[in-house]
């Protein structure tokens, strides 16, 4: 078997699949590694957020970007329907304290050129009537949306799959290999795969695999957790969120509600084999959800599930060609929120790799930024 | 799961069968030709059928269908359904409702309402 490509892609998730698309689009020669299955990690286990509102302000702009010019038209791009809104985002404060946090976002974002604002008590139950009375205030983005992830996943495969890339699934990478400088050879536990161009997409996994050509990005793996209730009648379309995360998400397509949040005790509890629940948090997340939504008490939870991030020391993901490795383009460390800037990214990796550079300026995205603190 | 597949395989074109239309999973009303299609598309572990078309995503989370569905795909996919892995089962095992959940003693011996 030939296991020779123009690029090589380590990871099957949200990221690889579209980056896999968008270069295939434009006829170059990509494989596709992946240690599971498709979607295995954060990518079919997210919360669905599409959102700009609470973003850092280094990653803003693809945010913005992405949301501007390839959401809306994902669906037909890729022939099927990934349950994309454009409906708005709340982010909801019952106390002063909150109100507080949530200016300090919006001034932030508003300062970047997002169009966000606060909004009262009534104009809250005017774009949501079913919240409780106990919420003030929130901050307003009506840009904002959310998709069906696993959906989104799976349409970038499919499309990317029909346009000729090699997806292998069951290779688990464990090292880049240099070959006269250059980032060359991927090795996986029973094969050896070559490329002139390496894509890193691993997930947190991406940090050991990084690591055999000494690179290292400071990340951790963290776990979350998410649920969904049985379907309900058509409620509302926004994404939702509250100043202090005691839960985000929104009504699916299919009429159950999706709903994150985690318990705080969860980077003490996480198993780090397999991500699974813990008995608590579920129950955790349901006091978040009463407690802004009262009328949803009696909604069956049908399913629960946990999955991990890759949670980067300064919160922005590392999109970066690395000067020490030539061949190598690093793509990791989304922090919890890489699938609503993943239509971005993989136009941005496919650009590198077929112009040379980005059409959006990824300076402050580097592989080299970490600096210790004095 | 672990096992290399090459999804390039080649399984030759999804032909329409007679029985096609037959729903498997009752709760999403998902039909057979759609799991015989969908694995067509690429989708060749029973999960990934799962977040593609929703089947056992419903009220019985796959009590009822997950076992049919096995067979419909290793039958596409020309291999034994034992060399299917089973798609994850998710707790809670039957629906509960969140006021339920939420009532759960929080951390403190404290009843929390
Ligand atoms: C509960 C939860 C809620 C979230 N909510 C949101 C949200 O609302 N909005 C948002 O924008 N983001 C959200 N996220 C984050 C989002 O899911 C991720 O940022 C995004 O999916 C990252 O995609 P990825 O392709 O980089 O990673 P992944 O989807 O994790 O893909 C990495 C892939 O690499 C594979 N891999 C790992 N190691 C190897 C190896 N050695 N060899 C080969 N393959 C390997 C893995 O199996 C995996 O399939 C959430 C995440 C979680 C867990």
């Amino acid at each position: 078997m030939n296991n020779n490509s123009d690029v090589l892609i380590i990871g099957g998730g949200v990221i690889g699949c579209a980056t896999a698309y968008y270069l295939a689009k434009q006829g170059v020669n990509v494989t596709v590694l992946e240690k599971k299955q498709i979607g295995e990690g954060g990518s079919s286990r997210n919360g669905g957020g599409v959102r700009q509102s609470g973003r850092d302000p280094r990653e803003l702009p693809l945010a913005m970007a992405g949301i501007k010019n390839l959401w809306p038209t994902l669906s037909e791009e890729l022939g099927m329907d990934v349950e994309y809104y454009k409906k708005g985002n709340l982010r909801l404060a019952k106390t002063a304290g909150h109100i507080k946090i949530l200016e300090g976002l919006t001034e932030r974002a508003v300062a970047k050129g997002l169009d966000v604002k606060m909004i009262d008590a009534q104009e809250v139950k005017a774009i949501c009537p079913y919240l409780s009375d106990e919420v003030i205030g929130a901050s307003w983005c009506d840009t904002d949306g959310h998709a069906n992830p696993m959906l989104t996943t799976l349409a970038y495969y499919k499309n990317a799959r029909r346009l000729g890339v090699r997806f292998i699934t069951g290779e688990n990478v464990v090292e880049i290999k240099k070959i006269r400088g250059k980032a060359r050879q991927v090795i996986t536990e029973q094969n050896i795969y070559e490329a002139e161009q390496i894509i890193l997409a691993a997930g947190y996994e991406s940090r050991a695999i990084a690591n055999t050509v000494g690179i290292d990005i400071p990340m951790n793996r963290v776990l979350l957790e998410a649920l969904a209730t049985e379907p309900q009648g058509k409620m509302f379309e926004q994404m939702l969120g509250t100043a202090e995360a005691d839960f985000y998400g929104h009504q699916s397509t299919h009429g159950s509600f999706v709903f994150g949040g985690s318990s705080g005790f969860d980077a003490y509890t996480s198993n780090f084999d397999t991500p699974i629940n813990n008995s608590q948090t579920a129950a955790c997340i349901c006091r978040g959800i009463i407690g802004y939504f009262p009328i949803l008490a009696d909604a069956k939870i049908v399913r629960t599930w946990a999955g991990w991030i890759d949670e980067c020391a300064d919160h922005v993901p590392v999109i970066s060609f690395v000067e020490e490795v030539p061949g190598l383009i690093l793509a990791c460390a989304f922090t919890g929120h890489g699938f609503g800037i993943s239509p971005m990214v993989g136009t941005l990796l496919a650009e590198m790799i077929v112009d040379g550079k980005p059409s959006l300026d990824l300076y402050e995205l580097r592989y080299d930024r970490f600096k210790t603190k004095l | 799961m672990n096992k290399i597949i090459d999804r390039s395989i080649d399984l030759g074109p999804y032909w329409p069968q007679e029985d096609d239309d037959l729903i498997i999973c009752r709760c999403e009303e998902v039909t057979k030709g759609e799991i015989r299609k969908a694995v067509h598309e690429g989708m060749v572990t029973l999960t990934e059928i799962r977040r593609y078309l929703r089947t056992g995503m419903g009220l019985c989370q796959g009590q009822t269908c997950a076992k049919l569905v096995k067979n419909i795909v290793a039958r596409e996919l020309k291999i034994a359904p034992n060399e299917l892995e089973s798609a994850v089962s998710r707790a809670p095992a039957r629906p509960v409702e969140m006021r339920v959940l939420a009532n759960e003693v929080i951390t403190g011996g404290e009843n929390h309402e």
